[in-house]
């Protein structure tokens, strides 16, 4: 009889973590389903051809984000030329000529470890004092590029490294056993097989940087008009909805219509690396 | 044509360009951290010569147009909002994780996974807006606007991190409790989350990391009144809000002591990251 009322308290027990289990997923899912509507229905409206394509009016109140789009690229673009040749000679650095036991090497992946931690804002001061005014490249796209390089670095070598670790050690000895050398054992053998992981980590870094807005307010600046170089200030698209919905009254639709792109490009990049993703692994089952 | 002398050391000499060059590229990205610190340094050291560690901690209030540098508002608002965040994302993100792992039927895993790998990719401008416009009507520019927000930035991390831990679970833990006949919650709460409570508390440690120094969100939604925070509806401002607010219009002292800011911001960080490693390198000794 005992026995049974504690088995019926236990079962009731259950029954309760389940519910709340499944009510947190359901909250969850709700805030972002909730999240994903407001930006539709808002920001679908505005989000036309010529906002697109169009410059910028009355503050951003009217008119398109052309010029923000240009120089977001650019942004992106300097970025991603910096962050690609370092982080890629670092993470093989680190996944094929270290091991544990190595000075350097611990320090580098410690200082990685550091870096992936610093706090966006706290980029922003350091790219303010170290490019725009140490090196002089004042507010432009370039100074915004590089501090986004600097935050972008750990987490496109951590993938990248992450790539080179997951080879069969097999390939190795088999091209040490071809007698390739270690420059040919790393372009005809190795960059081959993680090319997949080398594109899902570039997506990956992309998606960072894109994100990015407090490391590039006092280094590439707010400045809304088309960039004629490098050396301009240029007013990235998550720049732009910070300033419409802080400082343009009655700007919150078209803020909305750059969320809505912002994220649309953000589910884009992550759908592809996903996709990138499954394409390696079903690679590897095939080939194991 | 066996290779020739002369072919193996153009052999080797090629080979140790390559590692020389690996290297040279590892040290470069090795060295930002290094530099980031030297120039927070840099930038700080006027306004700790000029105005002194003491008043930022002792002045009236943060009025850096009259020479008034304390931050102990900004500081306290960084932590209620961390906390208030940490206190409400830790049982949504552990929930979540249990969701994945034991709760939901294989697809609806999968898809309920995603969604939480999407949520950690959203912009934090796009959830300031977001909160902006959508919470701030309902609680006001405030603390707790804050909190909302924040905690449902970090509670992917938390959520991803906790999931990979409890993963990482040797399965025949499962399978024993499995066989003692444990209740599906008498085995994750005396044996699964045991067992991966290192990697949760690692996780726990990275979110206060982003909570911490997050700057867009909180900027948009708390208000950003300088002001001890004395209830969840009052106006805060934090560290990262400070800086992101004054830097364009800060003079020589006031921006260096922005600088401080950003100094206590990195040291705090490093801080976390150290004890995080030192959680990890514990649980691989036990």
């Amino acid at each position: 009889m005992l026995e049974a009322t504690r088995n019926e308290r236990h079962r009731l027990r259950e029954s309760i973590i389940t519910m709340i289990i499944w009510l947190i997923a359901i909250i969850i899912i709700t805030i972002f389903g909730w999240l994903l509507t407001d930006l539709l229905v808002h920001g679908l409206g505005p989000l036309t051809w010529s906002y697109i394509t169009t410059e910028p009016a009355d503050a951003g109140r009217a008119g398109g984000i052309g010029p923000i789009l240009v120089s977001t690229l650019l942004i992106l673009a300097t970025c991603m030329a910096v962050t690609v040749p370092i982080g890629l000679g670092t993470a093989i650095f680190l996944a094929e000529y270290t091991n544990e036991r190595s000075p350097f090497g611990r320090a580098v992946r410690r200082s990685l470890d550091v870096l992936a931690a610093v706090p966006s804002i706290v980029f922003g001061l350091f790219g303010s004092a170290f490019f725009c005014f140490h090196l002089g490249m004042g507010f432009s796209i370039l100074s915004g590029g590089l501090t986004l390089a600097c935050m972008a670095l750990p987490i496109f070598i951590r993938a990248v490294e992450q790539g080179f670790r997951a080879v069969p050690d097999e390939y190795r000895m088999g091209a040490a056993a071809l007698g390739l050398s270690r420059w040919a054992t790393l372009t005809k053998v190795l960059l081959p097989t993680t090319m997949p992981t080398l594109m899902a980590a570039f997506v990956l870094s992309v998606g960072r940087a894109v994100a990015e807005t407090a490391a590039l307010i006092f280094t590439s600046g707010y400045v809304d008009r088309m960039p004629q170089s490098l050396m301009d200030s240029g007013r990235a698209l998550s720049v732009h909805i910070f300033d419409l919905s802080m400082n343009v009254p009655g700007g919150d639709d078209n803020a909305y219509a750059s969320a809505l792109l912002l994220v649309g490009l953000l589910l884009l990049i992550n759908l592809i690396a996903t996709w990138i993703a499954k394409a390696t692994q079903r690679q590897w089952t095939a080939t194991a | 044509m066996t290779s020739s002398p002369r072919n193996i050391s153009s052999l080797h000499r090629a080979d140790a360009a390559l590692l020389w060059t690996l290297r040279g590229l590892a040290a470069v990205a090795g060295i930002v951290v290094v530099l980031i610190v030297v120039f927070l340094v840099l930038e700080s050291l006027p306004a700790l010569r000029s105005i002194g560690l003491l008043r930022f901690l002792r002045d009236q209030s943060w009025y850096p147009l009259s020479d008034q540098f304390n931050m102990m508002p900004m500081v306290a608002g960084s932590l209620a909002v961390t906390l208030g965040a940490i206190v409400l994302a830790t049982p949504l993100g552990i929930g979540s994780a249990l969701f994945c792992r034991y709760y939901a039927p294989r697809p609806i895993a999968d898809f309920y996974r995603g969604i939480v790998q999407v949520l950690a990719g959203i912009p934090s401008v796009v959830f300031g807006f977001w909160g902006l416009v959508v919470w701030v009507p309902l609680v006001t520019q405030s603390l707790l606007a804050g909190i909302l927000i924040l905690a449902l930035m970090i509670l992917p991390t938390i959520a991803l991190l906790a999931e990979t831990s409890l993963a990482a679970v040797p399965v025949l833990y499962e399978r024993g409790a499995a066989a003692l006949g444990l209740t599906r919650w008498a085995m994750i709460r005396r044996v699964m989350l045991p067992a991966a409570r290192s990697g949760i508390v690692t996780s726990i440690i990275l979110a206060i990391g982003r909570a911490i120094g997050e700057t867009m969100a909180v900027v948009m939604v708390c208000g950003n009144v300088v002001q001890l925070p004395d209830s969840l509806f009052a106006p805060i401002r934090t560290l990262t809000a400070n800086i992101a607010l004054e830097m364009s219009y800060a003079g020589e002292a006031h921006r260096s002591a922005l600088f401080v800011s950003g100094l206590l911001l990195m040291f705090i960080v490093v801080l976390l990251v150290a004890v995080a490693q030192w959680i990890s390198k514990e649980s691989d000794h036990a």
